[in-house]
Order: C-alpha cells, then sequence, then structure tokens
C-alpha cells in the first residue's frame, strides 16, 4: 500500500492528480461546512460576478455559486462511489463466471459484452434513460451498465491468464472447492487490476452523469449537481457567463485529477494495463 | 483479369457477418429491455383511465397479446423493411424524420475527425520529432488539459466566446435555408467543439506511435542512406506511426456520436442527437428507438470500415496474422 502510494508521489503527474482529487473529495465531504446554504435564494442578487460575499458569484435565482459547486462535488464523487461499486461487482462477477466457468456460461457474457460494446457509451446511456426514466438513481444504474463491461473484459481476461497457474492446479489436486479458489485465490490475485480499471473509469463516470445532468434527465432542480449548474448557466447564458464558466472548470479540474491520478495508480499497480493514451 | 486472392474476402465476410450479428444483437438487447421494463405498451398509450376491454382490444390489433420472440420477430421484419411506424405527435412515417436529420449527425462528426486528423497528426509528428523541447511540453499539457474537458463544457465556452461576448453570430441551426456558405459558417463552433479533444488525443498517439518508429532499425538504415529528413519522417515513417491513430478511429466514431447529442442539442441544430433528445423528453420512445437504431448501425458501419481501412494500410492482419481489437471504449 505504501508503496503504490509513494509511486504514485514519485511521478509528478501523479501527485498533482492525487493533490486535486484528495482536495475534491475533501470539498465534498465538508461542503456543509466549508460554503453557506447552496439553496439560499436571493432575487435581489442574481447574476453576480464573483465578490468577496460570493467567491464565484451568484446564479439566477441569486443562489452562491460557490456553495452550489462544492455541493455538485458531493453529487458527484456519491455517483463516482456508487457507480464504481456496482459496476465493480457485477462486472468481477460477469468476467470471473466467463473466465473461470464452462463454455456455455462464457459464451453468453462474451455476447452480452459484445452487444453492450457496440452502443456508443453516452448513446446506451439515453437508450436506458429512455427506457428506464429520468432521475439521478437511474443514473446511477445507467452508468453503471454503461461501464461495467470494461471491469467484466479485464477480469475475464485476468482469469484467464490466472485458470492454470501451477499454484491453483494444486489448490485443486488439494481438493479446494471451485468457491474457496475462486474468493480464497483468483479474486483477490485479480484486483489490482480491477481497482486500476476502477480509478480510470471514474472520469468517464463524472462525465456522463454531469452529462445526463445537463440535459435535464439525472439530477433534478434544486439539486446541485455540475451537470444541473451547468445547464441552469446554458440557460441564462446571455445574462452571466460566470455560472458556466465556473461549473465547467470544476468539471473539468475533476476529470484531469481522475485521469492523472488514475494513469499513476495503474502505472503502479499494473502498467501492463495501458489501453490507449 | 486480376485474379481475386481469397484472403482479404473471407476477412471482409467474416467482419461483414460479426457486424451484422452485433446489429441485431442491440437490436434484440433494447427490444427485451423494453418490454420487461415498460410493461404492457397498450395501457401506456391509452392512458390510466382506459377500460380493460378498451387495453385488449387494443393489444390485439396491435399485435401485443403474441409472446415476446414472436413480437421480436415481427419487431425485425419492420426493421428489415425501414418501418419504424409513425410519429405520433407529427404523423410523419419514423423512418423519413430519421433520413432527414442524419446528413447533419454525419456532416458534423465527419468534419470533427477530419479537423482532429488535419490538426492532430502534424502536431504529434512535431511533438515527436522535437522530444522534450518546449513545444513538446506545451503540447502535452495542452493535450491532456483537452481531452479532460467535457466536449459539452467545450461547446458552451464556445458558444459563451462565440456569441455572446464576441457577437459573431449566427450560430445557432443549421442555417437549411441559407445556402451552403451559412450552413459551412454554422457548422464550425459544434465541429471544432467535437474535435477540440481529439485533437488532444490524436496528437498524444501521433506522437507515442511516432516516437517509437523513429526508433525501428529502417529509419536508421534510411539516415545512414542520407536521405533528407523530411522524406523519412513524412513518407516512411508517418505511413507506419498512423496504424494505431486509424485504430482509433472506428470507435472514435462511437464516442463522436455520442458528443455529438450535445453539440446539435447546444447549438441547437437538427440531428439523431436531437432527435432522440427530444424524443425522451416528449417520452415519444419509438422515435428514440429508432435514432438508437440508426446510430448503433452507423457505429457498426464506421468499426467495419475502419477494419476494412486498417486490413488495406497493413497487410499482416488481412493475411490474419495481427488483430484489429485495440482497447475498446
Amino acid at each position: 500500500m505504501s508503496t503504490i502510494f509513494s509511486h504514485i508521489w514519485r511521478s509528478s503527474t501523479g501527485r498533482f492528480g492525487l493533490i486535486l482529487a484528495v482536495a475534491i473529495i475533501g470539498s465534498a465531504a465538508f461542503a456543509p461546512w466549508l460554503a453557506g446554504d447552496p439553496n439560499r435564494i436571493d432575487v435581489f442578487n442574481r447574476f453576480a460576478g464573483p465578490s468577496w460575499q460570493h467567491w464565484m458569484g451568484t446564479d439566477h435565482l441569486g443562489r452562491d455559486l460557490f456553495s452550489r459547486i462544492l455541493h455538485g462535488a458531493r453529487i458527484a464523487m456519491e455517483v463516482a462511489a456508487a457507480v464504481t461499486a456496482i459496476a465493480l461487482s457485477l462486472g468481477t462477477v460477469l468476467g470471473v463466471a466467463a473466465g473461470y466457468g464452462p463454455r456455455q456460461v462464457e459464451r453468453p457474457i462474451l455476447i452480452l459484452f459484445d452487444i453492450l460494446y457496440s452502443f456508443p457509451n453516452l448513446i446506451f446511456a439515453l437508450a436506458l434513460v429512455a427506457i428506464l426514466g429520468p432521475g439521478l438513481d437511474n443514473v446511477v444504474i445507467i452508468v453503471a451498465m454503461t461501464v461495467m463491461p470494461h471491469f467484466g473484459r479485464i477480469a475475464r481476461a485476468q482469469v484467464l491468464r490466472l485458470k492454470h497457474a501451477p499454484f491453483l492446479e494444486a489448490e485443486r489436486v488439494l481438493g479446494a472447492s471451485t468457491a474457496r479458489i475462486v474468493f480464497r485465490h483468483v479474486i483477490p490475485n485479480i484486483a489490482g487490476p480491477l481497482i486500476v480499471v476502477a480509478g480510470m473509469e471514474v472520469p468517464a463516470v463524472i462525465t456522463i452523469e454531469a452529462g445526463l445532468s445537463f440535459l435535464g434527465l439525472g439530477a433534478r432542480p434544486p439539486l446541485a449537481s455540475w451537470g444541473t449548474l451547468l445547464h441552469d448557466g446554458y440557460t441564462y447564458l446571455s445574462q452571466s457567463g460566470w455560472p458556466v464558466f465556473f461549473a465547467g472548470m470544476m468539471l473539468t479540474t475533476a476529470t484531469l485529477a481522475f485521469t492523472l491520478f488514475g494513469e499513476a495508480l495503474r502505472d503502479a499497480i499494473d502498467p501492463r494495463l495501458r489501453m490507449d493514451p | 483479369m486480376t485474379r481475386v486472392e481469397p484472403g482479404p474476402w473471407r476477412y471482409f465476410a467474416s467482419r461483414v457477418v460479426t457486424a451484422a450479428f452485433i446489429v441485431v444483437g442491440a437490436i434484440t438487447l433494447l427490444f427485451v429491455l423494453t418490454q420487461l421494463v415498460r410493461g404492457n405498451p397498450a395501457e401506456v398509450l391509452l392512458g390510466p383511465r382506459a377500460t380493460a376491454e378498451a387495453v385488449a382490444e387494443f393489444a390485439r390489433r396491435m399485435g401485443l397479446d403474441l409472446p415476446v420472440h414472436e413480437r421480436l420477430l415481427q419487431f425485425f421484419g419492420q426493421v428489415i423493411r425501414g418501418d419504424f411506424g409513425v410519429d405520433i405527435i407529427s404523423g410523419r412515417p419514423i423512418l423519413d424524420m430519421v433520413l432527414e436529420v442524419m446528413p447533419f449527425t454525419l456532416a458534423l462528426t465527419f468534419s470533427a475527425i477530419a479537423l482532429a486528423f488535419l490538426i492532430g497528426v502534424p502536431l504529434g509528428c512535431y511533438a515527436a520529432t522535437h522530444p522534450n523541447g518546449v513545444g513538446d511540453r506545451i503540447a502535452a499539457v495542452l493535450s491532456v488539459g483537452l481531452i479532460s474537458m467535457p466536449s459539452f463544457v467545450v461547446s458552451i465556452y464556445l458558444l459563451l466566446v462565440f456569441s455572446i461576448w464576441l457577437q459573431w453570430l449566427p450560430v445557432l441551426g443549421a442555417g437549411g435555408s441559407g445556402g451552403i456558405l451559412d450552413q459551412l459558417t454554422r457548422l464550425v463552433l459544434p465541429t471544432s467543439a467535437l474535435a477540440i479533444g481529439w485533437i488532444g488525443y490524436v496528437a498524444r498517439l501521433t506522437r507515442s506511435s511516432m516516437v517509437e518508429t523513429l526508433a525501428e532499425p529502417y529509419i536508421r538504415t534510411s539516415r545512414a542512406y542520407g536521405l533528407a529528413e523530411s522524406k523519412i519522417i513524412y513518407k516512411y515513417a508517418l505511413k507506419n506511426a498512423c496504424l494505431p491513430t486509424l485504430a482509433v478511429l472506428g470507435l472514435g466514431t462511437g464516442r463522436l456520436f455520442g458528443e455529438a447529442v450535445f453539440a446539435e442539442v447546444i447549438f441547437a441544430r437538427p440531428g439523431l442527437g436531437t432527435l432522440i433528445y427530444t424524443g425522451i423528453s416528449t417520452r415519444n420512445y419509438p422515435v428514440v428507438q429508432a435514432g438508437v437504431f440508426a446510430i448503433v448501425l452507423l457505429f457498426a458501419m464506421a468499426n467495419l470500415a475502419t477494419d476494412m481501412a486498417y486490413a488495406w494500410v497493413d497487410p499482416r492482419i488481412r493475411a490474419g496474422l495481427r488483430g484489429t481489437s485495440a482497447g475498446r471504449r
């Protein structure tokens, strides 16, 4: 653990990403203490620019943008955590089943993955929104389904590499049950690469959630998600550019932070997972 | 008459069959999911006040009382005939609506890809031939930053700068009635919004594969023969260095179709994205379905075309010596 950390810390981009990511997670966790009420309306102070009172200005209802953006970080981080947890567990189950199970199990799972890959990410998410209906809870499920195949593919590939390893053969010879082999040996051994994929998927998850919320299909007002902030800002773009500017910057910073952190994590744990730049 | 080699054709046929299977699978998945989640369409369409008899009668008339697999077959029959039904809101055939807006989406995505390559490849070449120089550093930082900025943020920023601050209107709409020049003008901002992230991506990819290629022995040999450096780079190295970039092209179109939804909505352009989006907002599910199928089909065709182009450029793939399966996004 400490070696992974020191590995990340040694690379300058990894350090930069880690610090930014910790700052974002921290501001998400302590948002209620760091900033005022994100929903306090002050109609006499609409579309205000940055000032000492409102660091990032105010929106179309005079709500404090700084506070709304910090609370938006909460939603982004909560969604990222929930999506990653669902996609990671479901992808691992399917991937391990495909890799370790018999062909009758492997084939349908691989076909499912291939089909899911045949949809562009966002289009698949939109199709699911049309079926399941809008809302933040549905968005969590939808984004999890969208990114799940990445986990599944990596899990399967790792299991295939491991399947005939001598130590697993030895376990089998000793009469260990399949359940014991899978849970005690296979899953702990493929955990590293899966954590790397989890780290690398966070930016995509944040972006898709913000995108769906921007289209009005995810978080609903008055909830302050970066996507809804961008949506409101876009609607009132001719009155003030500040909401859009700050919300967009925050979203970009978060994506950048988790991309750099994810890449450093990958280089620290398993550089062979380098997929594409 | 030239002799047809069996290799390329077999390769081509196998790719086409795979693509067809995938599209059929995608349609099946969406159809089954719809049936599972949305319940009886007759009840949904007729509303809560409909009597049970009316629902049953409607279901019988629409063939909704058949088992799911028969309805799926029926549905495929309709899809093959291009019959997506008639839009409830406008009363027009849905196929016409899709075909009408498709050229706008294609123009947008293709011009974005073209722009990304026209700028990204030379940028990557420059960075690779001047490693660790100031330009390389700036390009590296810029490309990471540009990749991190979601395209809809770029779209809104461009809109803010060019339409609100600089007032270089008009930027909204597609300018369908205003002639070709007007249409092209209105294409500039959405295209740039989509292309900016890809410029960084293509540049990074070209740079890394160019650096690799320049270390190859045949480059050293060419240098030893005293060939001009520009000839070595642009005539010999670039061809090989472009291969990985070409491989992401097909997969890239998929992401572009997704990003195009935002660009179309933000710049109020007609297109498949706008069609799907308004379909979702008005709960007009058949239109959403048709739009999504159109994109899945285009995506499959783009992947097929990429595979073909790749095999055409790299004979090793035709011979089945190498696969093209890069890490898919």
